[in-house]
């Protein structure tokens, strides 16, 4: 249990963030990355990350292939060590401590199951090593075993089960131990898309009921948004931007995250005023100048821009009655999602665009539709501006 | 009534192909049955045929088991005495637990040496993977009777060995090596390494690195996570590699031959004897007879359990 008492280091306190519409407390950090470095001979595919994870923390490392973020849970597995930098975990520094010395397991993303043991077998493992006695063994893995409604599989062999459970009982042993930070590498990437989904919510329950610390590798946005109390986005070996998902998809610091977390319309400009409490952009791609309602500390006549989201731009036949923050075009494509439609209108600059409007009703009036003339128009609150 | 619908064409065309598959298939699985029928079945007809002959001198050096009689009756003489003589005359049971005892040293011996060898293969770069692997099998490329008698030249008494050993101090007599059972070990050894090594090679190359990882993870140190984990998932090529080693090892005869001594007693040796030396065929093919079946008995004991167990693992999925 942490000691809020007494520091356990003479380092400065570290703050666990505020996480927005969430009632969970984060304790003190767990891990913490000091500037680390990772070089495969002249590859370096970790470059200075620093990084706090906080006891009780869901945290997605969230990136495209390449990024790091693998080698990055591997350091703190300790099946890798960095080039250079610090790696503590529960203010213990990691140097040179193999991986069955620390306190942390590994899910992985092949499940790596031992293919000539039970699930039984499999989940005990763990205990077995720490030479935990017969009777609590049996104990904890029933516990287990309920936990990802598996008991009636006790005694299969991992080829005997399908998918969906070869992962569940890859969950089980690495949770056996009830270990200070559970590292899940791509844990959800080798299921179908419907059961994906229900497995994400089953992984944050689980997180909740035992709070353990889950640091969680992922290259899908929507399973870090879904799961994740905050979401590092990685990019070529450095963090680019660390947030609640909340924040990460309304407020992204760069181009690169706005447009790796979720769909946006990126509009290049050139920003002609900056005031307070107004900017507003100049934009080739568009006929009226991009008012947006807040100041940004950007010098004028730089290259800035402006990222909005597909649903929050709306589609008219008549023009908008504003001087600002529309355009016009056609509509070249309509992909109809069930719950929403996304239309892609191409503007009278050539530039494609693309709306998001949630289907309320069943019978709506087809109003819009293909090669039809519409107005794109958003709000001043609507874009998030960006310099790099 | 309608015109018979085009589905029912496409398919008897779907049915023809599908037959054509089959008799490929059926093709396919002849050439090996039909090369063991030629080069193995009906050879060890024959021998199983002498073996129930008696000896008689002329040519062939056995009687036929099948005559006529002077009233045109077949009559047909199976002479089981061959076979009693390998129960009676203690040299042949003798012979057979030497070859046994020997082989089985050996291929334990093989086993301890070429497992980490295949071991360490298996773990290493790509590129040097593939050297190591040709170097493997590169004593192949000369011959095998030269090979051995190159090991002659290097254990016997006056040899390389004992003479960089006597040279060296180490020791002040010649090692009598060859001309004992430490020379037939060697060299079997020597020679069926590879057998062990590539088997061992195959399961440990496919055995994904994760899983130790996992171990590991798991808290379990190198050395047991090597017991629990790599061990007895490489029992496969344990078993094919000490199998490969194992059954030529126990009717080999060039080895003992060249290596041995005048105690080394192996079948093989009995074998020779009773072929060229005595030219009594029906003996010498019981013998044959006696050692392939205790050779194979165990196997294929080994396979029924095997495939008794096999059932078990692919039981319905829920």
């Amino acid at each position: 249990m942490p000691d809020q008492t007494k520091p356990a280091t003479d380092r400065p306190v570290k703050h666990p963030p505020d996480l927005p519409g969430c009632t969970k407390k984060l304790g003190p950090p767990i891990v913490e990355i000091e500037s680390v470095v990772k070089k495969f001979g002249d590859f370096t595919a970790v470059d200075g990350v620093s990084l706090d994870i906080f006891e009780g923390e869901f945290l997605c490392l969230l990136g495209g292939s390449g990024c790091g973020k693998t080698t990055l849970l591997r350091m703190m597995a300790g099946f890798e060590q960095p080039t250079s930098g610090r790696l503590l975990i529960d203010g213990k520094d990691m140097a040179g401590v193999p991986p069955y010395e620390r306190p942390v397991n590994m899910m992985f993303q092949s499940y790596a199951l031992f293919p000539h043991m039970t699930v039984e077998q499999n989940i005990a493992f763990g205990l077995r090593q720490d030479g935990m006695p017969r009777a609590a063994r049996a104990k904890r893995v029933a516990e287990m075993l309920a936990l990802v409604e598996l008991e009636r599989f006790a005694l299969r062999k991992p080829h005997q089960l399908s998918g969906g459970q070869r992962q569940r009982v890859a969950l089980a042993r690495a949770l056996a131990k009830h270990p200070r930070v559970l590292l899940l590498d791509e844990p959800l990437s080798a299921l179908d898309k419907k059961l994906r989904e229900r497995t994400q919510l089953d992984l944050v329950n689980i997180q909740e009921r035992t709070g353990i610390t889950f640091v969680v590798v992922t290259h899908d946005q929507e399973e870090a948004m879904t799961m994740a109390d905050r979401v590092a986005i990685m990019d070529q070996g450095w963090i680019v931007q660390i947030d609640a998902p909340q924040a990460m998809y309304e407020y992204p610091n760069t181009r690169f995250v706005a447009e790796f977390f979720g769909d946006v319309n990126m509009f290049e400009g050139v920003l002609e005023e900056d005031e307070p409490d107004h900017v507003r952009i100049r934009s080739d791609e568009l006929p009226v100048p991009i008012f947006v309602g807040h100041g940004i500390s950007g010098r004028e006549g730089a290259t800035v821009w402006a990222a909005l989201r597909p649903e929050k731009l709306t589609l008219s036949s008549e023009p908008p009655n504003q001087p600002h923050n529309w355009a016009e075009g056609v509509v070249k494509d309509i992909v109809y999602l069930g719950s929403t439609s996304t239309y892609i209108v191409e503007l009278t600059s050539g530039k494609r665009v693309r709306s998001t409007i949630a289907n309320h009703a069943r019978d709506v009036e087809w109003t819009i539709t293909w090669e039809d003339r519409v107005f794109v128009s958003w709000t001043a609150r609507s874009p998030v501006v960006v310099t790099s | 009534m309608n015109a018979p619908a085009p589905v029912s064409l496409r398919h008897r065309v779907n049915q023809a192909r599908l037959r054509l598959q089959a008799s490929g298939q059926r093709l396919v699985i002849a050439v090996p049955f039909g090369w063991l029928l030629l080069f193995f079945l009906l050879p060890f007809a024959l021998v199983l045929k002498i073996s129930f002959a008696e000896f008689r001198i002329g040519i062939p050096p056995f009687t036929d088991l099948v005559t006529f009689t002077d009233q045109a009756y077949l009559r047909v003489t199976l002479a089981f005495s061959n076979y009693l003589r390998m129960v009676e005359d203690r040299q042949y049971l003798v012979a057979y637990l030497n070859s046994l005892r020997i082989a089985g040293g050996s291929t334990l011996i093989a086993l301890l040496i070429g497992y980490p060898m295949a071991y360490a293969i298996a773990r290493a770069p790509k590129g040097p993977r593939a050297v190591l692997l040709f170097l493997v099998v590169l004593p192949f490329w000369t011959s095998f009777l030269i090979r051995v008698y190159a090991w002659v030249g290097l254990l016997k008494g006056n040899g390389l060995i004992n003479a960089a050993l006597l040279s060296l101090g180490i020791i002040d007599q010649p090692l009598l090596i060859a001309g004992s059972d430490w020379g037939v070990h060697i060299g079997i050894v020597y020679s069926y390494l590879p057998f062990m090594i590539l088997p061992l090679y195959a399961t440990l190359e496919k055995l994904d690195p994760s899983l130790l990882e996992a171990a590991h993870d798991l808290g379990c140190r190198p050395w047991k996570a090597f017991l629990t984990v790599t061990l007895p998932l490489s029992m496969p090529g344990v078993i094919a590699g000490c199998m490969l080693v194992f059954i030529p090892a126990v009717g080999e005869f060039v080895i003992p031959e060249l290596l041995g001594g005048a105690d080394t007693f192996m079948i093989g040796r009995v074998l020779w004897n009773e072929f060229f030396l005595n030219r009594d065929w029906p003996v010498a093919s019981a013998v044959a007879v006696v050692m392939l079946v205790l050779l194979v008995a165990p196997i294929m004991l080994f396979q029924h359990l095997q495939s008794r167990e096999a059932p078990a693992k692919t039981e319905a999925r829920p």
